[in-house]
């Protein structure tokens, strides 16, 4: 009898029971899980031993020690600004989408039909968007402040006729903004000129510039004069901005800026440590077909009823690969929503109230310094100021600390106040105590309320209204707002409601244990600026974390800051000529990238500034040696690196790997691994003794973060010794690598020096309770459960890219081209029409067009890999249909699906039956999906783009 | 008025006052329903093979090469302001650009309707 209890984690994350596993191994013919990946996985690339991590913890274990963690960060009153901010998050929000599986765990809306929920509020957050900065056109969210403003000087050069290679940045922005900045700019051989807009900047000699509105020391500007100097010269203007500011500032839009980007935290998203939250990016409607990111846009259904849809991909890398846009393929959607909602539950009014009552805290705050003696250097503000403490800076920051507040500390002469949503009258009396000598009299509070509170100057001050969509004052009501969220979250699928099959996406099982720690104040609410020795619990975690990660990756260092896949690609990539260069080889820019490659690898090649090279692949998507060998020879002498996805992005395991990185560092290149598959290697084999040099891994995927809707992402990179010293540094905290007097050399690439620390409890949490044996059998459950599927349909169809000995990886891809050819049944109309099956589609045409790439993960169990192939299966009969010729394919149930309710409003006109339309399987009846809108237009929603909330019908309709 | 084709599909033909080009019906078909067309001002001076602008539909984007060297004279306003226009005429009213070419002569370098065809016709166009 144990007397410890047992931790049962690894059997409730991984789906199937161990019958299940025998009766799926049998169908394969193996006889183990061990005899199976024997087969699969080449011989040369197995691991030697099992992982060293510590023995799997129980979810209780496991929460309480995350929670001793979390007891070791210090909550502080955060009054330090530079772009986080104290935010409630309001209860009905926190308990009903930030921690609701119904939110966090879907995909990203790419299928339409299945994501209206979150596409109407991700299109609230793009209204609440453009309505605070006044421009006609917004995303829905990029990654951080500063990665976004890095987005806008990307479009500013793109767009702007001047021949100009320089931008100009406002020397009172945010310096993690600044930080960003010239690590993207110098990637692409841009200055970046840093100076006063006023005195400084020379028009003719920029293509953009930035200022910062209000300053990041709290200086509200009139740049009035200043854009329209800037617009006669043809210069993009860029401005920072604040969306809380905004509602009783002047918006960008209407004193001639361009573009306006900044974070949109401060709407009810925690600090978190850094993030994530959801950055935003809005300008005029002119350069949309150059706005980076994801845009929500309106367009109609087959029955011509209003849905939504993501527009204007084709500017996304998966399509445009080395020419997109920008490399982002994750943006912050739960994020991006939370904030969206916090809109819809304070309303017009009650955002306006939230920031008048922040800057009359701040006036009243200045007057009382004033009136105790000190100088307040900000004479125009929102919510900050600037108080001059000659050589007594660092003491008052230090009492301030000692009283609980945090305080930015500019110089030893100034220090910089912010508050916030949070902010209370006895926050302020505590303030002037820290700064005043005992012997003064305290202000009074009540006395100053009344003084104070003069309205801004015109050329500044808001006079439009904003929120005045009904969305935004319909729902006040707890009751009614908790209807409204839970209306949109059941028009969409995600993991709470079945499967989500999407290959190279990896929707595994977001353990609630998992998710739990996301709420707690402990990690929850503190800065990314506070002192380290506040931040003790956080800094364990990214030591236990990045340890983990080395263990399984076998590489030596990691960085936590990418907060996106992407991001870790441009910063891996950025690494590697950081290191030619220190080794004098600076001209080492050729990228090597195999045909296969996902998009976004060109695309972030490019932005690090590379030139691509495209290796050719043969028939199964395996790199052609060949032409590996003679391209890097003829580029022996420039070859930077090579960029290759493992297994391969066909996934297969490709045999020799090991081969191609010998060829790579024979011709003074470094390999880059692109970890979109770990899922198939964590515990069997490790990135480093493939013979990479950096790989990225994506904590979405592999580690359970959620999808969150499409965001966040987080995209660590781990390195080789030799590339250590080169990842990505912080210019705030500069101990960012968290090892003693080692300060990493490579420019920020995140605005927050740990990315997204708040999530990283849930990967950590993850590998903490599968420790070594549990990781290892969730990957060669990962990789039956794929074999399993591929066999059960490989009779209905074809199945492309396996391995020798037939098998696949962790995914597989069925082809339907040869069906395409003689029906004309697409890929669409089958992704479609699983939808009527309650399942949301695989990957669509890719890697290869024609082709839909299934990945099940090991979190699925045997009966919903069974009805999941049940329905391709009968799927493929109705296909058998129109080859017979019974049925034309315009007429089939391929063609009309998905079927929604409005299918069944009049005379059922459709050449075949409305059971087989809405029940073609006994089965559906216990559990039918009715998707919310028919097949989508997507046409019509890209010649006639609408990004802004559509008018309140849609609304009462869509209730109905 | 005979017409001349490259492998970027890609049409040309000579008229009295200049030359005209365009993208081929198979192009048009290939790329599905267009739904956004980016052309260069007159004036823009090329060579063969630069990107002298940019087409559209749901799923691709796909840039429009120049077929030789030349000098765009007038673009095909109509077609932008309806890119719909590139499916149903894309050999006719949707034409491109009317271009001035340096070097007409050039223009024996591409492929005649016959030699398309066999081009399409052996793989050319996948």
């Amino acid at each position: 009898m144990e007397i410890l209890p047992e931790s049962d984690f690894v059997s409730r994350h991984i789906g199937p029971t161990d019958q299940q596993i025998a009766e799926m191994l049998d169908a394969l013919g193996v006889r183990s899980l061990e005899e199976l990946i024997g087969r699969v996985l080449p011989l040369s690339i197995h691991t030697k031993q099992k992982l060293n991590l510590l023995v799997a913890r129980s979810e209780r274990k496991a929460l309480s020690e995350l929670r001793q963690m979390a007891s070791c960060n210090q909550v502080m009153t955060s009054m330090i600004g530079m772009g986080y901010y104290g935010t409630e998050t309001p209860a009905p929000i926190l308990r009903h989408v930030f921690e609701n599986p119904g939110w966090y765990t879907s995909y990203t809306p790419y299928q339409a039909e299945v994501s209206q929920g979150r596409l109407e509020a991700l299109l609230n957050f793009q209204q609440v968007v453009m309505d605070m900065t006044g421009f006609n056109l917004a995303n829905a969210s990029l990654l951080d402040e500063a990665t976004a403003a890095a987005e806008a000087m990307a479009l500013a050069f793109r767009v702007c006729k001047s021949k100009a290679r320089t931008l100009f940045v406002d020397s009172d922005t945010h310096p993690q903004t600044i930080a960003v900045l010239q690590t993207r700019a110098a990637a692409v051989s841009i200055n970046v000129r840093v100076g006063d807009p006023f005195a400084d900047l020379d028009p003719l000699s920029t293509f953009g510039v930035i200022v910062s509105y209000p300053a990041s020391s709290g200086n509200v500007r009139d740049f009035s004069s200043l854009t329209s100097a800037l617009k006669a010269a043809g210069v993009i203007t860029i401005v920072a901005t604040d969306l809380l500011a905004l509602a009783i500032l002047k918006p960008p839009a209407e004193w001639g800026a361009d573009i306006a980007i900044g974070s949109a935290q401060r709407f009810g998203v925690p600090m978190g440590y850094g993030g994530p939250h959801a950055a935003f990016f809005a300008t005029r409607d002119e350069f949309k077909r150059s706005v980076p990111g994801r845009i929500i846009g309106v367009t109609v259904d087959a029955h011509g009823h209003q849905a939504l849809r993501m527009a204007l991909q084709t500017r996304e890398q998966h399509i445009r690969r080395d020419r997109a846009t920008s490399n982002i393929c994750t943006a912050q959607a739960l994020l991006a929503m939370i904030a969206g909602f916090y809109a819809v539950f304070h309303g017009s009014n009650g955002i306006r109230k939230i920031a008048q009552r922040v800057h009359h805290l701040t006036e009243i705050l200045s007057q009382g310094l004033g009136e105790i003696g000190l100088e307040v250097l900000t004479k125009q503000f929102f919510d900050t100021i600037v108080v001059h403490t000659p050589k007594q800076a660092a003491q008052i920051s230090a009492r301030a600390r000692n009283a609980g507040i945090n305080i930015r500390l500019f110089d030893p002469d100034r220090v910089g106040i912010t508050l916030d949503e949070l902010t209370e009258p006895s926050d302020i009396e505590r303030l002037w105590s820290i700064f005043s000598a005992k012997s003064v009299k305290a202000p009074s509070i009540s006395e100053l309320a009344a003084l104070v509170g003069g309205s801004y100057p015109v050329g500044i001050r808001r006079e439009t209204p904003f929120l005045t969509h009904p969305v935004f004052s319909r729902f006040h009501s707890e009751t009614n707002l908790v209807r409204y969220m839970r209306r949109l979250r059941t028009k969409d699928i995600a993991l709470d409601r079945s499967m989500i099959p999407l290959g190279s996406c990896t929707m595994k099982l977001n353990a609630a244990a998992e998710m739990i720690p996301l709420s707690w104040s402990g990690f929850a609410d503190l800065h990314p600026f506070a002192p380290l020795e506040q931040a003790r619990g956080y800094q364990r975690l990214f030591a236990q974390l990045q340890a983990m990660l080395c263990e399984i990756t076998g590489f030596d260092a990691v960085s936590l800051q990418p907060n996106a896949g992407s991001q870790g690609e441009f910063a891996g990539l950025l690494a590697i000529r950081a290191y030619h260069q220190s080794q004098g080889h600076g001209g080492r820019n050729i990228c090597l990238i195999p045909a296969s490659a996902h998009g976004t690898n060109p695309a972030s090649a490019t932005l690090a500034g590379y030139k691509i090279v495209a290796v050719n692949c043969d028939s199964s998507g395996n790199v052609d040696l060949a032409d590996l060998r003679n391209k890097a020879e003829a580029n022996r002498q420039t070859l930077g690196a090579l960029m290759i996805t493992y297994p391969s992005t066909h996934g297969v395991f490709e045999e020799g790997i090991k081969g191609i990185c010998e060829i790579v560092h024979q011709h003074g290149g470094q390999v880059y691994i692109d970890g979109a598959n770990l899922n198939a290697l964590v515990g069997l084999a490790k990135i480093a003794e493939l013979g990479g040099d950096v790989c990225h891994m994506n904590l979405h995927k592999t580690f359970c973060i959620p999808h969150g809707g499409g965001g966040p992402g987080v995209g660590p990179i781990a390195v080789r010794s030799h590339l250590a010293p080169f990842l990505p540094g912080h210019p705030v905290v500069v101990e960012v690598s968290g090892v003693p007097k080692m300060y990493p050399q490579g420019g920020a690439v995140s605005a927050a020096p740990w990315g997204s620390p708040l999530v990283l409890p849930i990967a950590w949490a993850y590998i903490a309770m599968m420790g070594a044996d549990g990781l290892a059998k969730a990957t060669k459950v990962a990789v039956l459960n794929a074999n399993y599927i591929a066999n059960r349909l490989k009779r209905h169809y074809p199945i492309v890219y396996s391995g020798p000995d037939g098998f696949v990886a962790h995914e597989c891809i069925i082809d339907l081209r040869k069906i395409q050819e003689t029906t004309g049944i697409t890929v669409e109309d089958v992704a479609k029409r699983l939808i009527d099956f309650g399942f949301h589609a695989p990957t669509m045409s890719w890697p290869v067009s024609g082709t839909l790439m299934i990945e099940p993960t090991e979190s699925e169990d045997k009966d919903e890999l069974d009805r999941f192939c049940n329905a391709l299966v009968a799927i493929r009969s109705e296909i058998a249909a129109v080859e017979r010729g019974d049925i034309a394919a315009a007429d089939c149930v391929l063609r009309h699906a998905p079927h929604s309710l409005q299918d069944l409003s009049g005379a059922w006109r459709r050449k075949y039956s409305f059971e087989q339309a809405f029940f073609p399987l006994e089965e559906i009846r216990v559990d039918k999906f009715w998707p919310p809108v028919a097949r989508i237009d997507n046409v019509a929603g890209d010649r006639q783009l609408q990004c802004a909330c559509p008018p309140m019908e849609y609304y009462s309709t869509a209730a109905e | 008025m005979p017409k001349y084709f490259t492998d970027e599909h890609e049409w040309i033909a000579l008229k009295d006052d200049g030359a005209v080009m365009g993208i081929t019906a198979y192009a048009a078909e290939k790329l599905g329903e267009v739904v956004y067309l980016e052309l260069k001002e007159v004036g823009f001076r090329f060579k063969k093979g630069d990107v002298i602008g940019l087409i559209e539909s749901v799923k691709v984007a796909s840039d429009i090469y120049a077929p030789l060297d030349g000098e765009v004279v007038q673009a095909n306003g109509a077609a932008v302001e309806k890119p719909a226009l590139l499916n149903e005429s894309p050999e006719g009213d949707a034409w491109l650009y009317k271009i001035k070419l340096f070097d007409v002569s050039a223009l024996s370098d591409l492929m005649n309707q016959e030699a398309y065809q066999t081009f399409l016709d052996t793989g050319g166009g996948s």
